[in-house]
């Protein structure tokens, strides 16, 4: 018996006005699988997690997530079917605290965000702590957002992701613009985590070391198109992959 | 032509250049190379006033232009096609031309449409199309051919192989060294090092904000370990 | 049937003065994405000044025309000056500091015109040479009309080729799209937005001169066309003149018919209706496009501080007893002045829920203040409800008009979120100044006072004091509740609000309706106290003035309101002393705020307050 994939993407199409930024795009993801899309910059990347998560709606094709349809619904619907991402341009809620910027995420996934008469303060603060013990933020829980350092707000919006327990994470550059070291650190925190629970993530990273040490699968997208998948090894080797994207001089 | 020394920058809070010097002489093709976020954009952006430099001075033709309106800096002979090219989108191709045109500089070498065109032939026959009807191969096209209305002696490129196909990509270098040979000074930030080779001179590598090698081309291709370093390939 | 066609032809001429305006108002908005909401008073000013030079110009009849002429080029070279000595200064700023300035200018116009030309409504003198009327169909039809009819479109035909076929049209329209492209392409942005806020300033005015021979002038001609504006463009979409055009045409038409088949009561009823549905099945409107920009963080109105001040337990306990204990020895009229004070602070409170904490731009928060006054009303005299009922029922009133409203407002963000509660604001000013039978129109309701056990002032007082404390402390545990800071997050970072399953429509539209019920219950306090209501508690000065008291407090802190409300208060006692033009002070204070601080107070001492740190090491 083939188990059925987590999520199921069937031939999805989005234009810009002239620019077709994704172009038929087909995948398959198992449960518990960590796969990275690469592609040069402007490949698609972006917008197909922005097709997957509701941000933006398809053009054509459809997206399946455990069987069902969620394409065209909105962010928040995909959200609580168990889809929970992170942005390239880190966004986080700066005016809160740490805290409570998971305690936020936390209050909405318990469809508390509506409650008008109890105090936060206290409301899942030990679960919200403990998400941020887990990204190793505990420490900061009580400053503002906004005195972060770039590295702690990468780690702060998965922290947010993780909040609803999702069953696949959607992880946009997690780890742009932070210290090489660092980007490794982060990848390996996420994966550890998401071990742990067998959450399938799906990644678009540009350091091919993060990558090639994160990622089970790799896809590679080229003007809104796959055109290789396979394990790190393969896509290294893939003579396609190499001239587009690696510059051709590897 | 345009010297950069000790640049810093930030981008709302957070800080981008640490200490970007940089220059380019009259009639060379310089790259500026670098992983995602290492800079390059920024630099670019910064010596063109559209990111105010918070420290470092930038001079262009022995003047100084730190912090002038990108307006003025324009008038002065910089010309900047941004990476994601910002065509206007209701405006016609033509239309789109006439914005950048100036009728300052560059004496009898001066741009026009049709000199555009010349250069470009595949945008004339879509002279009444509007903009955000074009491939991007087209729009980059444009945003170049714009940009050089403005009669540039320095032309800002950001990115521009970026999602480009293969072929484009060819002839997208072709052009770059025919503005070369035009006698445009041409300062790009580039990922793709193949494209970066073909065009460029000389050759700067941003990661984090920092220059960390600056050199020629041909030195810099046989440098395995740089490119390794900071270039991953 | 001659009778329909004549009255299309009204319709249309309606539109031909709307579209002028409308297409004003759009270009400057599509290029300095500022709503200019004095561009309603630019044509009032033009109309009242047109008015004037027709007498005063030794011409003979064609002192009409020069005057209509003149008085529109007057107007825009009065609107290139705001814009070069106050506009300019903050197209930086949060949305919210650029539409209080240019509610500063609305204030003051308003005042200018009334001190030059009174308040009683005036008669433009007939069009020389076209005064007459000429048969269509059997049917008699202003010459003038037909004459504008025939030079509508010849005004639309002129501005389509200033857009496409000049080069500074182009640049007019790549500016719309990209600001700061055109910038980097060599273009001095300074220029082109003084121009183009003289050419919509210069259309309104025309609008305004055209229009003086058809209309009575009167004062509220500002607020009336610029609701009638915000509707059309808001149904064409922003920045664009063809849907100015076309939204134009749609309003009057549909007002011409209105008028010949619906009671005038309903006549802007069928206009909320269309702009209803168009803003459910296109919220960018007709002919616009959905806005492309990610909003700054903090939105609208910016970031807000992390760290709130707060206020020593003494304070609060010190000022609580003043509260209970001051009042009984105190003469009658200052417990008034408490009364109207606590009323006003629920008031400014309940609209810092929306502005601050919710990062949503309400102008027109009046109208859930003078709905639950109104309601309490006539709940009192037409329901005949015993005081204290109607009292209590009337903030449900406030609360059931904010959730019909906002249902419409949060399908909207930013300026367009504020001019739609503007727009529905001045709808319902409009619907309780016109409807005589039920409201009493501009003679207000009085005799609205307290039943016998509460009228002396220090019970009413006490009730009052009660009934605020309550209204703060639900919104004070409204704000701190997971609700609160939800709402916070959405202002914050509304994407990423979405993405942890935040429906944000249905929240901000719970926030309005919690706002709607905290302002109405102000609102109520404020009736009985008064004795009487009228339809300037729905007004627009209204709104403005709640704006105010919330910027004086400090947008980003509950309490900061009511002591806004109270430092307002004080000041208008004082300035009505010496003069009658509190509106025109009202809008300098304002305009000098906004200029000053153009991040607003609190951002301005928090900067100041992180230097004095960081230099201190």
């Amino acid at each position: 018996m083939v188990e059925t994939p987590l999520l199921e993407v069937r031939d999805v199409w989005k234009a810009f006005g002239g620019v077709q930024a994704v172009a038929g795009v087909s995948l398959t993801l198992p449960r518990g699988e960590v796969r990275a899309l690469i592609g040069p910059n402007g490949a698609g990347k972006t917008t197909l997690l922005n097709l997957l998560t509701g941000q933006l709606a398809c053009d054509g094709g459809v997206v399946l997530f455990k069987r069902e349809r969620i394409s065209g619904l909105p962010p928040e619907r995909i959200w609580r079917r168990g889809i929970s991402r992170t942005f390239q341009v880190t966004a986080t809620f700066a005016s809160l605290t740490v805290l409570e910027n998971v305690q936020v995420a936390i209050l909405s996934h318990q469809g508390r965000s509506r409650d008008l008469f109890s105090r936060t303060g206290r409301l899942a603060r030990e679960a919200a702590l403990d998400f941020l013990k887990r990204v190793g933020l505990e420490d900061q829980a009580e400053n503002v957002c906004a005195s972060l350092s770039f590295g702690d707000l990468k780690r702060l919006e998965l922290a947010i992701a993780l909040a609803n327990e999702p069953e696949l994470l959607v992880l946009d550059e997690p780890t742009a613009g932070m210290a090489p070291q660092e980007r490794m650190d982060l990848m390996a925190l996420a994966v550890t985590i998401v071990r742990d629970r067998a959450v399938s993530v799906l990644f678009t990273e540009h350091d091919m070391d993060v990558v090639f040490a994160a990622a089970e699968r790799i896809m590679v997208l080229h003007q809104g198109r796959v055109i290789a998948e396979g394990t790190p090894q393969a896509v290294r080797d893939d003579p396609q992959v190499q001239a587009i994207y690696l510059g051709g001089l590897a | 032509m345009l010297d950069v020394t000790d640049l810093d920058a930030y981008y709302g809070l957070s800080h981008i250049l640490f200490g970007v010097c940089l220059r380019a002489s009259r009639g060379e093709v310089v790259a500026l190379l670098g992983r995602n976020g290492a800079g390059k954009s920024t630099t670019l952006k910064a010596i063109m006033g559209l990111v105010p430099p918070a420290r470092g001075r930038v001079i262009f033709r022995g003047e100084d232009i730190t912090g002038r309106p990108p307006h003025v800096i324009c008038r002065k002979g910089i010309g900047f096609v941004p990476e994601d090219r910002r065509i206007f989108p209701d405006l016609t191709v033509w239309e789109n031309l006439e914005v950048g045109r100036s009728a300052e500089g560059n004496g009898e070498r001066r741009w026009t449409a049709e000199r555009a065109f010349e250069l470009f032939p595949a945008l004339k026959e879509l002279a009444r199309r509007r903009g955000d009807s074009l491939s991007g191969g087209e729009q980059q096209m444009l945003a170049i051919a714009r940009t050089l209305m403005g009669n540039p002696d320095l032309l800002l490129l950001d990115e521009p192989s970026e999602g480009l196909a293969p072929l484009v990509l060819r002839t997208m270098a072709e052009h770059i060294l025919r503005l070369k040979l035009a006698g445009i000074t041409i300062l790009l930030s580039e990922q793709n090092l193949h494209f970066a080779t073909r065009v460029s001179d000389r050759a700067y590598i941003l990661e984090k904000g920092r220059i960390q090698y600056e050199g020629s081309m041909g030195d810099l291709g046989k440098s395995r370990e740089v490119l390794r370093r900071y270039l991953m390939v | 049937m001659a009778l329909l066609i004549v009255q299309l032809l009204t319709g249309l001429a309606n539109a031909m003065f709307l579209f002028l305006v409308a297409s004003g108002l759009s270009l400057i908005f599509g290029v300095t994405r500022i709503v200019n909401f004095a561009h309603g008073s630019f044509y009032m000013l033009a109309a009242y000044l047109a008015s004037t030079l027709v007498t005063a110009l030794p011409l003979g009849p064609s002192s009409f025309y020069a005057a209509v002429i003149l008085a529109p080029l007057g107007v825009a070279l009065l609107g290139g000056l705001i814009e070069v000595c106050l506009l300019r200064r903050i197209y930086r700023a949060p949305a919210l500091y650029q539409l209080l300035l240019t509610f500063a200018v609305v204030l003051v116009i308003g005042d200018a015109v009334k001190f030059f030309w009174g308040t009683e409504n005036r008669t433009g003198p007939s069009p020389p040479g076209l005064s007459g009327s000429v048969p269509i169909l059997g049917q008699l039809f202003p010459t003038y009309d037909l004459a504008i009819l025939l030079l509508g479109p010849l005004f639309a035909l002129v501005l389509w080729w200033m857009l496409h076929r000049t080069r500074w049209g182009i640049l007019i329209r790549a500016a719309t799209s990209d600001r700061e492209m055109v910038g980097a392409l060599g273009v001095n942005q300074t220029w082109l937005f003084t121009g183009v806020f003289v050419l919509g300033t210069w259309l309104a005015g025309l609008a305004g001169a055209l229009q003086m021979p058809r209309v009575a002038l009167t004062t509220v001609m500002d607020s009336t066309v610029i609701v009638e504006t915000f509707v059309v463009v808001v149904l064409g979409g922003m920045g664009s003149a063809f849907g100015a055009l076309l939204g134009a045409v749609l309003i009057g038409v549909l007002q011409a018919f209105g008028i010949l088949w619906l009671p005038r009561e309903f006549h802007l009823a069928i206009v909320f209706i269309l702009m209803a549905a168009v803003l459910i099945l296109r919220p960018w409107g007709l002919l616009g496009r959905p806005e492309a920009e990610t909003p700054p963080p903090g939105g609208a109105v910016g970031l807000g501080a992390g760290r709130r001040l707060r206020a020593p337990g003494w304070v609060w306990a010190g000022g609580l007893l003043l509260a209970v204990v001051l009042p009984p020895l105190l003469p009658a009229y200052y417990v008034w002045v408490l009364v109207e004070i606590l009323a006003l602070a629920l008031f400014a409170a309940s609209l810092q829920l929306l502005v601050g904490t919710g990062g949503m731009l309400s102008f027109g928060h009046a109208a859930y203040f003078g709905l639950g006054a109104y309601g309490a009303a006539l709940l009192m005299k037409r329901a005949a409800l015993p005081m204290p009922a109607a009292f209590g029922v009337a903030p449900l009133v406030a609360a059931a008009a904010a959730l019909l409203f906002g249902a419409f407002c949060v399908r909207l963000s930013g300026v367009y979120f504020a001019m739609l509660t503007l727009a529905f604001a001045q709808i319902a000013f409009a619907i309780v100044h016109q409807w005589y039978d039920f409201t009493g129109g501009d003679n207000g309701i009085l005799g609205v006072w307290p039943s016998a056990s509460l009228a002396t002032p220090v019970r009413y007082y006490t009730l009052a004091l009660l009934a605020t404390a309550l209204g703060l402390g639900f919104l004070w545990r409204v704000t701190g509740s997971p609700f609160g800071y939800t709402l916070r997050a959405a202002r914050d970072h509304p994407r990423r609000c979405q993405a942890i399953g935040v429906n944000l429509r249905a929240h901000r539209l719970l926030a309005f309706g919690v706002a709607g019920l905290c302002a109405g219950l102000g609102g109520a306090i404020f009736a009985f106290s008064k004795g009487s209501v009228f339809p300037d508690y729905l007004s627009m000065p209204m709104s403005v003035q709640s704006l105010v008291m919330v910027l004086i407090g400090g947008i980003h802190a509950l309490t900061g309101a009511s002591v806004g409300a109270a430092v307002y208060k004080l000041l208008d006692i004082v300035i009505t002393k010496y003069t009658g033009y509190w509106q025109a002070v009202l809008g300098g204070i304002l305009a000098c705020l906004v200029v000053a601080f153009p991040h607003g107070l609190v951002g301005f001492v928090q900067a100041r307050w992180t230097r004095m740190r960081t230099s201190l090491g």
